[in-house]
Parts: C-alpha cells; structure tokens; sequence
C-alpha cells in the first residue's frame, strides 16, 4: 500500500505574541511546526501502514526550511519524504500549489502506484481547505473530506469505508481506490516518535524536487498560476448591537406573536409604516 | 493531577550555551549529536514524560508497589508505561551500538534521563540501576555473558539490577558475607541482600542480577568481593527463558517516598544456590563497581535537578494562582496572586536560580565524561576524565542536597496546601530525601572529593578548574552593564575563598585527615556554589550575546540573565562564608568525648 501524505509548514500560532506597545505580531522565534491538522491525516496513514503494510510518503511544498517539517514527519514513522521547492513556486494560491503536488504525486505514482492520498482538513495559516479537493479533482480521485474514522480499507476490492462527520449526522461513505482523505480534527492523537524513526528521519536523504523534476506547465505554478488576488485584508468591525432572546411559552403562534411584539417594540415606527 | 513539562529551552540553553554541545558531538562516535537530531529527541522525550509518566506520579505514590505472593505488581500504569518507554527505544539511549545501543552522548542522555526523573522518579529508577548493569557488563563481561544478556538489558526487554548492600554492609561493602561457590562453568549463591531496587517487578519477563559475593578462599576485605550475574530465570542456549534460578524476593522496604518504586529484600539460595556466572575474573567486583560509580553518582545528582525543576514547577503554578492578600504597594487593591508577593518570588527564584545551576553544573561534568570516552587526544582525554571524576562528587552530593532543600521550599510556597498530603507537593519532599543517601551518602562524597580528588593529586585537576573560572572572572569585567561587573565581583570572591580552602586541605589533609573531614561538607558545599555560579556567569555571558540577535526569545534570555545574578547576589557570597567552617570546624566538630554525647 502506498499513501502519500501533504503537508505544509506553517508558524506555531499559540506561540505568536503581539508587542504590547505596537500592538504587532511579533514573528521572531516564532517555531515552524506542521500544520496541526496535516497530524491527524498523517497518524491515520501510519496506522494504515502498520495494519497493511506497505510505505508513506510526506510531500509538501515550501521554501527548503521545510525539510525540518518533514524530517519530524519521518520521527514519527513515514517511510521518506519528497520537499517540492522551487522560487518559480513562490505565491502559489490553492490553485496553483494544488497543481504543482498533483504532479509531484503523479511522478511518486509513476514509481509506485498511490492507493491513498491524505491532506490536512485545512491549514491554521490560510484556513482555505481548498487543496486538498483541488488534487482530487485533478488526479480524478474520490474525495472523502472530514472523515471522522477509517472503517475499513479492501485491499482486494479496492474498496474504502469512512464514517464521514456531516452536518446532522454522520456519513458511512464507501468509495474506490484510489481516494483522497481529510482526517477531521481529533479522530486520532498522533504518536510518539521513537527513538529508531528519530534516527532514519536523520539520516534518510530527502528527494528534493523543483519545477523541472515534476510540473509540466510552469504557467501553472507560483504567482503566474495563480488567479486569486488579495485586494485587501481589514479587520472585521465587531457588531454595535447584540442578538436578542426571545422567550415566549406556548405553541408556535405564541412563539410568532412574541417575535412581532418585538419588533414591534424595538422599531416604534414600524406600525406606522406598515400602515402607509 | 500535577503537569509536568520539560524546561526544553533551558536544557537547549544549557547543553548549546554553558556546555558546548559542539565539542561532544564532534566527538568521533557522536556525529549524530546534531542540534536538529537533539532537539527532535528532547521534544519526543518530554512528550512521553509531561504525558504518560508525570500523570501517574502521584497515584503511583499513593498506591505504593506491593508484594502479593511473590510476585510484586506495581502501581497502575506503570506497566503500560514501561511498555511505551521501552518501545520507543528510550532506555538504549546513551549504549553501545554493537549490542543495539543508539550510541548517543551521556550529555544527550542526562538531559533526556532529567525528564523520566521529573516526571516520575520511582519509575524512572527501574532503568536507572539497569543502566549500572548494562555498564558493568559492557566494560567487564565476557563475550558470552554479553551475547546472553546485554542486548536485552540495552533494549529494556529485560531490566538489571544492582545487588551490594547486605543488613552488615551498608557504605562499607567490605563487610559483604553473600556466598559464592564454584562449580562446573559457573557459582552458586547464597546470602541476602537488602535495598535491591526493582529487584523483583512486573514489567519484564527476567531480571538479571548483577551480585557482589565473596568466595570462600577469597582474601579478607575489599580485595575478596567478585560480582556475579544471577539471572531471575536461567536462560537456555537458544535464548528463550529456562529454570526459575534459586533467588526470591522476601518482602519489600517501607519507606518514606519513592513508594512506586519497589525496593526488595532478595534471598539468593534458599535451596541449593542461585546460578551466577562470574564477571571479569573473580576477587575484582568491587573495582567493577567502580568504574561505572560516576555515571551512577551523576545520575543520582540528576535526581537532584531533576525533582528541584519539578518543585519549582509546582511550586510556581501554585503561586500563579493561588490569590491571597493585597500588593504591598497597593492598599486599597483586591487580594492577587501570591506569586506578587516579594517574599514568594524570593522562594521562587530561589529554587529556579539554583535548579538551573545544578542542571549546568550536571550537564557539564557529564560532557567531561563524554570527552574522557571519546577523544582522540589522550592528553584531552585523561583531562576530561580528571574533571568529570573531580566533580561527580559535586553533582552527586551538591545537586542533591539542593533536591531536598528546593522541594522543602516549594512546600513552603504552599502554605498550609504544601503540608497536605493531596496536593503533590510533599511527595516531591519524600522522594528527594533518598537521593543524598543512596549511592554513597553525602558525606562520603564529601570525602572522596577532599581526599581522592583534592588531596590526592595536590590540587592539581581542582587548579585547572579554578583557572578556568579566573578567566571568567576576567571576561566578565570587560562585557557591558552591571548585572556582568556584580556576577564577576562575586565570583572572585568565591573562588578566592575556594583556593584557599584548598590550600589549606592539601597542606593538612594528609598531616591531619580528622581535620580535613571535619570540614569535608562544607567544602563541597563551597566547591558546589561556586562551580555553578561560575557556570551561571558563562550562562549569563551567553545570554547577554545571544540578546544581539533580534530573533532570539529575548524574554528568556533576559530572565538568564537575571536568575544568574540572582545566585551571584544571593548564593556565592555563602561559599566565602563556609572557609572558617572548613579550615576550624575541626577544632569543634570533634572535640567533645563520645561520652558527652
């Protein structure tokens, strides 16, 4: 079985301080850490490797001080790791770094065919979680976002069951192999690395790919691949007023007629208008 | 439940700052020692600490291990935790890698071992005493014993234990009267020992005793003692587990703290004598026990460190939240936080000025030892070896007395809280007290840092250590700001006292032992104060530098900076008190009759 697993580095945000006289982040020593959400997609692969077998591989793509990210993804149990770098990369938006990892996991694929690839749910940096839909829709992949649990993996059928976490409920969703998975947050705790996982993660060489190893058409990548444009980032006024409650005992009409005498009451000039 | 987290930065600080981990890790054999390699590795150490062994410290204090039959269960979780420990490869840490050691510094592995002492003392001893097993073996067994049983007792699949005191033979092992017999290939053992930590528990299939015994045409004393190896069960030649052997835990030690861990009363040869096959060659135990006494003694001294930083810790949670009283500087004000209070923020910095100073001062000896193993120069290695065997003394006894002294305070801090038992505080109190004991006790400690490490070589290694400090002192007066020209006055003075002192031991140490061990404590109490002040300024000297860089965490380095002349103000004028203690204490200590006592 071979399940490759995205990741991205980003800033720790618990650790981030804001200078209390400018009122500005502070970004110094500010640790890199794995997106937190990315652990959840990696630990559920790691169990799949130890109940099937076979190998994960963490993909990301960044600036080369990513490798740190990756190396601490091998401490904890992935078999190696690929860091797609590339200044032509720089200012990708979703579109464009989804473009450029599907043809990274295209080339892992031509080496060994892919039966899973698994994404964070979204990053705590840019919180789109656009990318990891956007490389199943170009790798024609069944997409299995918030999975809450694994159910099942058939490795003779090719066959996937997830208990998807939905909006009033939960989803069991069965889907073919190959598939891209988002893990929801705390369906797994990740696990310790050992001491053994410490030492490959060391001393296992990267495969560092750039443009050139894997993207087809550099139009595609980086700023120039990249439609979305920021035209301003503000912060959100908070609402003057507050949110009412209503109560009212009794039926529905009770409850309807309560809501229109506030109304009523809240806006004096409200019968009058209605009248006009 | 009390959280523990490890103090990382300050073990990074001190290992990168005050150490220096570059010159062990470009030791041939430690180039895997990188920065990255070594932070990875404390960050997963302190996870399975602050995660799987400090949330059962306490419930395994107050359930104790125990005896039922036999066969002794400890606490709940301990087990599984083991388990974990095990699995991750944690107790191979600092091992040789031809029996499947990771082969890292003793450095790295002190600061990581600091984290299993926090977390959990009592379980953390377990591999603490194995690791003395492993030692003896790696240094002195034969290859036989060592394909047999080193592998195992590396990989923690099966535990070793450490088998000297008898009820006769406490410090002075001499006295030992265990029986050993020869017959065909290997001994038979008879006799009981006593203070055999995890000498029976649940967590391995075997346990490998390694047993001081004397044979019986052995010459009298400290020259007839051989050390053995008495497997729990007999191992057949395949490897898997044969015949229980003839040994038997009799019944576990009630004590004062550490109650998870079990401490056992072991009877070899009830019957017709436990197997044990001989170590090196007969009559040389006690000189194998010594060789691997420093590691152990620097262990135990990490025990100090170790339940000091989590004293503090609790101590400093505790005074965050605890509200009680107005500000003093605010009279009509609400009551705030005790940690407010000058007085608490004294205790406070008090336990973590002098923490941080036993961990520098630990961490450096045991880098000495790493240079002694590996260097390439003999001239650099026998100095690493004189400086690690001229401070253990000092991180065994100084570092331990200051476990005590700083969970006691941490107490303190509590109030009336402290003194319930509920709390955790106390429990920290409980499991140092141990810690100046074992080992060798504190006093002889003392002894063996005037007479062995001091008088012996006529101060010679101790100079080297002084100069080294003087030139501190020097730097010191060059570096920018008060904080620096206070820290470098108050090193002076200490470390004028402390050459004193031992001039005044290597002139009457031999001419008058009584005298130089009247005041032996004191001086190394002295030598202690001033050693870690002096790593304290190199720390401080550190920090200020490190300040330069606008990406460094300033907030830390500066609180460096300040807990470092926190202990220059505070601690290193003591050392220069303690001289007359030490060069007239004798004209006291030992002058009443045994009678007026």
């Amino acid at each position: 079985m071979h399940i490759v697993v995205c990741i991205k580095q980003v800033p720790d945000s618990a650790q981030i301080r804001i200078h209390p006289v400018t009122n500005t982040i502070m970004r110094q020593g500010v640790p890199a850490i794995i997106n937190p959400y990315d652990l959840f997609s990696l630990e559920e692969a790691l169990r799949l490797k130890d109940r099937f077998g076979g190998r994960v591989t963490v993909l990301t793509m960044g600036p080369p001080m990513a490798e740190a990210s990756l190396r601490k993804a091998m401490s904890f149990g992935a078999t190696d790791a690929v860091l797609l770098t590339d200044r032509k990369f720089a200012g990708s938006d979703t579109l464009a770094t989804s473009y450029a990892l599907t043809s990274a996991i295209r080339k892992l694929h031509e080496e060994e065919p892919v039966d899973l690839v698994f994404c964070g749910k979204q990053t705590i940096d840019g919180d789109t979680a656009q990318v990891g839909p956007g490389i199943a829709t170009r790798m024609n992949m069944q997409q299995l976002t918030y999975v809450a649990k694994i159910e099942d993996v058939n490795l003779d059928s090719r066959e996937i069951t997830v208990q998807r976490r939905s909006e009033g409920g939960v989803q069991v969703l069965k889907s073919r192999l190959p598939a891209m998975i988002t893990m929801l947050e705390g369906s797994n705790s990740m696990r310790f690395g050992t001491m053994d996982d410490m030492f490959r993660a060391a001393r296992t060489p990267l495969k560092l790919w750039n443009k050139d190893t894997c993207v087809d058409d550099e139009a595609k990548v980086g700023l120039k691949g990249s439609p979305t444009v920021v035209s301003k980032v503000f912060v959100p006024k908070p609402r003057a007023e507050k949110a009412k409650m209503i109560e009212a005992e009794g039926g529905a009409s009770a409850q309807a007629a309560a809501a229109i005498d506030m109304l009523f009451t809240t806006y004096p000039k409200l019968a009058n208008d209605l009248v006009r | 439940m009390i959280p523990y987290s490890a103090p990382i930065q300050d073990m990074r600080f001190v290992l990168n700052e005050v150490v220096g981990m570059d010159r062990v890790s470009s030791l041939p054999g430690y180039e895997d020692a990188t920065p990255d390699m070594v932070d990875a590795i404390l960050d997963e150490a302190n996870k399975l600490a602050s995660n799987v062994l400090a949330p059962i410290n306490f419930s395994g204090d107050q359930e104790g291990a125990v005896l039922e039959n036999g066969v002794v269960r400890t606490p709940k979780g301990f087990k599984e935790a083991y388990r974990q420990y095990q699995e991750g490869g944690w107790n191979s840490v600092p091992f040789d890698p031809e029996h499947g050691g990771q082969g890292l510094p003793w450095t790295v592995a002190m600061a990581v071992q600091e984290m299993w002492q926090s977390a959990n003392m009592s379980f953390a001893l377990c591999s603490m005493l194995n690791q003395g097993a492993v030692e003896a073996l790696t240094e002195h067994g034969s290859d036989d014993l060592k394909s047999i049983y080193l592998g195992k007792l590396i990989s923690g699949e099966w535990t070793g234990t450490m088998n000297l005191t008898e009820p006769q033979a406490g410090s002075d092992l001499a006295a030992i009267r265990t029986k050993a017999v020869r017959e065909n290939g290997h001994y038979r053992i008879s006799g009981q020992k006593i203070y055999i930590t995890y000498g029976e528990h649940d967590f391995t299939d075997n346990i490998i005793h390694m047993v001081l015994a004397r044979l019986n045409d052995a010459p009298p004393g400290i020259k007839g003692i051989s050390l053995f190896v008495v497997p729990k069960f007999l191992v057949n030649p395949d490897g898997s587990l044969g015949d229980r052997n003839d040994l038997r835990c009799v019944s576990l030690e009630h004590k004062l703290g550490i109650h998870a861990s079990p401490t056992a009363v072991m009877a070899f040869g009830d019957n017709d004598g436990a197997i044990g096959y001989l170590v090196g060659e007969e009559n040389r135990g006690i000189e194998y026990m010594f060789t691997m006494m420093n590691n152990a003694r620097m262990g135990v001294g990490l025990q100090g460190v170790a339940i000091s930083e989590r004293a503090y810790q609790q101590a400093r949670d505790y005074a965050k939240g605890r509200v009680q009283s107005r500000d003093m500087t605010d009279a009509k004000g609400e009551p705030v936080a005790i940690i407010r209070h000058p007085d608490v923020r004294r205790m406070l910095m008090t336990m973590r000025s002098q923490t941080e100073a036993a961990r520098a001062l630990t961490y450096y000896a045991v880098s000495a030892l790493d240079i002694a193993k590996k260097h390439p120069d003999p001239a650099e290695a026998a100095k690493g070896q004189a400086m690690a065997d001229l401070l253990t003394p000092v991180v065994k006894a100084w570092s331990t007395d200051l476990g005590v002294e700083n969970a006691s305070i941490g107490i303190q801090v509590h109030g009336g809280m402290g003194f319930i038992e509920e709390t955790g505080a106390a429990q920290h109190l409980r499991d140092a007290r141990i810690t100046p004991i074992y080992e060798g006790t504190n006093g002889i400690q003392a002894n063996d840092l005037v007479f062995r490490k001091v008088v012996r070589d006529g101060g010679a290694a101790a100079g080297v250590l002084f100069a080294e400090m003087r030139g501190t002192v020097e730097a010191l007066k060059h570096l920018p700001g008060d904080d620096m020209a206070a820290i470098s006055i108050g090193l002076g003075k200490a470390v004028d006292a402390l050459e004193k002192a031992t001039t005044w031991l290597v002139e009457n140490g031999k001419r008058v032992p009584q005298a130089a061990a009247s005041g032996a404590a004191h001086y190394l109490k002295m030598f202690g104060i001033t050693t870690g002040g002096f790593l304290m300024a190199r720390a401080a000297m550190a920090a200020q530098q490190g300040q330069a860089d606008p990406n460094a965490d300033q907030r830390f380095l500066d609180a460096k900076l300040i807990t470092a002349r926190f202990f220059a103000d505070q601690f290193l004028p003591q050392a220069a008190s303690l001289l007359t203690p030490i060069t007239e204490g004798h004209l006291t200590v030992t002058a009443l009759s045994e009678d007026q006592f």
